[in-house]
């Protein structure tokens, strides 16, 4: 572990952080040094972004020490830092789409000249900087909302140099970059070290890590693994670092490969804004798994199926026939059942009864005549039969546990009867009890006959599932992996570690 | 980067100047040939007349807004202010600067309790407003049955009434309200702060824009604005009217000028010129219809139809632009 730079513009000692009693960060070290790119690597979940914020001033350390240019140093707020030298490029742009880059980049701190904002020595100023940056065919007196979303980040650069940044976060700053703006990201990168400005890069994408960085820092489970010269290490070891915790959880039996049905669902080809040839075949009987990072199109798939966001290209057919999903109600209607990701937000009608939610999608899809009673009676064995607690049918479902929560969502479209399940994280935010009462649940279906494809970022929890795995990259599939899959050819295909060997 | 064809963020025309040359020509042709001539020195003082009135509520409307708040309580300021002015000048001119600064700092006092109420009480814009607005629609019910106050002579001619050319005294105040205004959002730190609060008040605060101090004094600006409309309607009707500004529809229509102006009613686009062209169109579509004496309720429909047109073309160019 070298540590060449003597001075070192941000040093991290023992950084701890704890939410709600849960240990997110723990003991963690690291040095930025000026015009040194640092790259910060590890799974979701690994702490990267806790990490990100408390350097930035989103939030202070329970424990630690921060240190920036020789000081210690607690920031209060983000503005704090920004004055102090630190900017962070978030991966969502905190820029006006309705303001000229001038505007945006100067926005509260505008020239002023005898109580006026000086526009000229504004848009001067900006000139100045874009050029500095090398960025002279950006105009400064464009409406941000019409450039390029390359261009965007180059405004959000030059808005945390415009405060004298000496110390700049990236997170994920080519998650939203064509191929070909990747190439300009990184020479800006090299422009910004050259002025000796510190980075501290978090990316998923090992090769943009290589390529740039000369330190790398692993986190896993919110602890430091390792800080290692990129110069001296190479992606297997590095993906071997960022995995490789035991899994302890049990799972349900996986379905033997002869107990699998027909072909329910294929997909030819889809693709939409978020997804590009995407093929698919999805059985009665078994657990697909889709693994993937952030952003690399999981949710989109599950939206795209289910009608919300639907394929602008490509086929897809249903027991072999050919099936438009234009709505969630033709979906709904062609047996596909849906349990999103945002429990809280597109799963529950938080101020209505249990069986209220319970009968949402059956009183939408279905007309209403068709025996109310049977289908309360129906709904109510449905909800037994997960095995929901709540002080009754009426209670709000608000005051329920994420895990009967979710299990409510999952009686309602039972009451479909759906030949198709799509889960999308069925178990984020669910306590360990009830993670394996829906491990159990979701199992049980697909024994039962049902097509089950379950979205996680859970690696345990996506392997001990699945039976198979498809993993998405760039709203592309990466690849597929069959059951005993490890951890590795997950991330690796994720994070497009290995060479696809010309299939 | 591909070359994109990077315009220079100067603002085109509004299309409500476009809709505004199209309702004058038309209503031009049609009340030709129904017989009569809409531009003649009386249609032509009195459109200017009602559109100085709703303008300059409108100016202050354009303020919130484009913060991304909103004003009701605008049409009792107005109310207000008359009968504030009116009752202080008493008939007098000695006292006429003094009751329309009393006026109108009991106008900014309201705009800095809308202010607080939305920012520090965190009460959305619409109820905090509407609640203020009822408060005083209480006091005024309560105080008074009619006219009160007498406005001073002096007042009357001047502003009431007094013109060069076609054009009266309040549209030129207008004018310089507009101007002013104008001035605020393109070339202070106010107006740039303004803007990005609506815009997103979020990126606004992690800038070091301080949101709260920006929207209220834009909530003292727009109370000021519609004070000052107060002052102008108590030189145009001699005395304090307790019901004028809720007659008048001073809140709803300030508000669907701003919008017809193409200022986003979320905030953080628009401007206050814009605003100008929308209380032109509708002043325009107001004397057209009383030269041809149109039903004044069948005249309310037209004029629904017409802002309900403007927003949704306002609103296809947005998902166009999103779209590209």
């Amino acid at each position: 572990m070298a540590d060449p730079q003597p001075a070192p513009l941000l040093a991290l000692r023992g950084i701890g952080k704890s939410f709600l009693g849960v240990r997110v960060l723990d003991g963690v070290d690291l040095d930025v040094a000026p015009g040194e790119v640092h790259a910060v690597v590890g799974e979701n979940g690994a702490g990267k972004s806790t990490l990100m914020k408390i350097v930035s001033g989103g939030y202070s350390p329970d424990e630690g020490t921060v240190e920036f240019a020789g000081q210690p140093r607690v920031f209060h707020g983000p503005r704090d830092a920004q004055r102090a030298g630190v900017g962070i490029i978030h991966q969502e742009f905190n820029l006006l789409p309705e303001r000229t880059v001038a505007e945006n980049v100067y926005l509260g701190h505008e020239p002023v000249r005898r109580g006026l904002v000086d526009r000229r020595e504004m848009l001067d100023r900006t000139r100045r900087l874009l050029a500095s940056i090398g960025e002279t065919a950006l105009p400064a007196d464009s409406r941000v909302g019409q450039l390029g979303v390359a261009q965007q980040q180059v405004v959000e650069i030059a808005k945390a140099l415009a405060l004298d940044a000496r110390l700049l976060i990236m997170d994920e700053p080519t998650a939203a970059l064509a191929d070909q703006e990747v190439e300009l990201l990184y020479g800006l990168v090299r422009r910004l070290q050259e002025r000796g400005i510190g980075l501290l890069y978090v990316s998923h994408r090992l090769t943009e890590v290589f390529d740039l960085s000369s330190r790398i820092t692993v986190l896993k489970d919110g602890r430091r693994v390792t800080t290692v010269d990129t110069a001296r290490t190479n992606t297997d070891e590095l993906v071997r670092h960022m995995v490789g915790r035991e899994l302890s959880n049990y799972y349900p039996q996986r379905a033997d490969p002869a107990d699998r049905g027909p072909v329910r669902l294929t997909v030819r080809g889809g693709g939409n804004r978020k997804l590009r040839g995407v093929d698919l075949e999805l059985r009665a009987g078994e657990v697909l798994g889709v693994g993937g990072l952030q952003g690399s199109g999981r949710s989109a798939l599950a939206r795209a199926l289910f009608g919300v966001a639907p394929f602008t290209t490509g086929d897809v057919e249903l027991d072999g026939e050919p099936v438009r999903l234009r709505s969630p109600r033709a979906a709904m209607r062609a047996g596909i059942a849906y349990v999103t990701e945002d429990r809280k937000g597109e799963g529950i009608v938080a101020r209505q009864s249990v069986l209220d939610n319970a009968l949402l999608a059956s009183r939408a899809v279905f007309a209403a005549r068709s025996g109310r009673a049977a289908r309360t009676a129906r709904v109510r064995e449905l909800l037994d039969a997960v095995e929901v607690r709540a002080a009754g049918d009426d209670q709000e479902i608000r005051f329920l546990s994420g895990g009967n929560q979710q299990k409510v969502v999952l009686a309602r479209w039972l009451a479909l009867t759906p030949r198709i399940l799509l889960f999308d994280e069925p178990t984020r935010g669910i306590d360990v009890g009830a993670k394996s009462a829906i491990h159990d649940l979701v199992r049980r279906l697909a024994t039962d006959g049902a097509a089950v494809l379950m979205i996680s970022s859970e690696l345990p929890e996506l392997l001990g599932m699945s039976d198979r795995i498809v993993v998405l990259r760039d709203g592309r599939i990466a690849g597929e992996l069959p059951a005993g899959a490890t951890e590795e050819d997950v991330v690796a295909l994720a994070v497009g570690a290995v060479r696809e060997a010309a299939a | 980067m591909t070359a994109l064809s990077l315009r220079p963020a100067r603002h085109a025309v509004p299309g409500v100047f476009v809709a505004l040359a199209l309702t004058l020509v038309i209503g031009w042709l049609v009340v030709m040939l129904d017989g009569g001539q809409l531009f003649n020195q009386s249609t032509t003082v009195s459109l200017l007349h009602v559109a100085a009135g709703l303008g300059l509520v409108a100016v202050g409307q354009t303020l919130v807004i484009l913060g991304g708040s909103l004003d009701l309580s605008v049409a009792y300021v107005i109310s207000l202010s008359t009968l504030v002015a009116a009752e202080a000048m008493n008939g007098s001119d000695g006292a006429l600067l003094p009751a329309i600064g009393l006026a109108l700092a009991v106008s900014a006092a309201i705009g800095l309790l809308n202010g607080v109420l939305v920012t520090k009480l965190r009460i959305n814009a619409f109820i905090a407003t509407l609640g203020v607005g009822l408060l005083l629609k209480g006091y005024l019910d309560n105080g008074y049955d009619g006219p009160a106050g007498e406005s001073a002579p002096a007042l009357v001619r001047t502003l009431g009434y007094q013109r060069i050319g076609p054009v009266p005294v309040s549209f030129l105040l207008l004018l310089a309200v507009t101007a002013a205004a104008w001035f605020a959002l393109s070339r202070t730190r106010f107006g740039h702060h303004l803007v990005a609060v609506g815009g997103d008040p979020e990126v606004a605060r992690l800038s070091g824009v301080r949101n709260d101090r920006v929207l209220i004094t834009a909530h003292v600006l727009c109370s000021l604005c519609a004070g000052l409309a107060g002052v102008y309607l108590a030189s145009r009707l001699g005395s304090g009217a307790p019901r004028v500004g809720t007659e008048g529809l001073y809140d709803l229509e300030s508000i669907a000028a701003v919008v017809l102006g193409g200022t986003a009613l979320a905030g953080g686009r628009g401007g206050v010129l814009g605003t100008v062209g929308g209380v032109l169109l509708l002043a325009s579509i107001d004397a057209v219809f009383n030269q041809l004496e149109v039903d004044a309720f069948f005249k309310q429909v037209i004029r629904g139809v017409i802002i309900i047109a403007a927003v949704a073309v306002y609103a296809r160019r947005a998902m166009r632009k999103a779209g590209s």
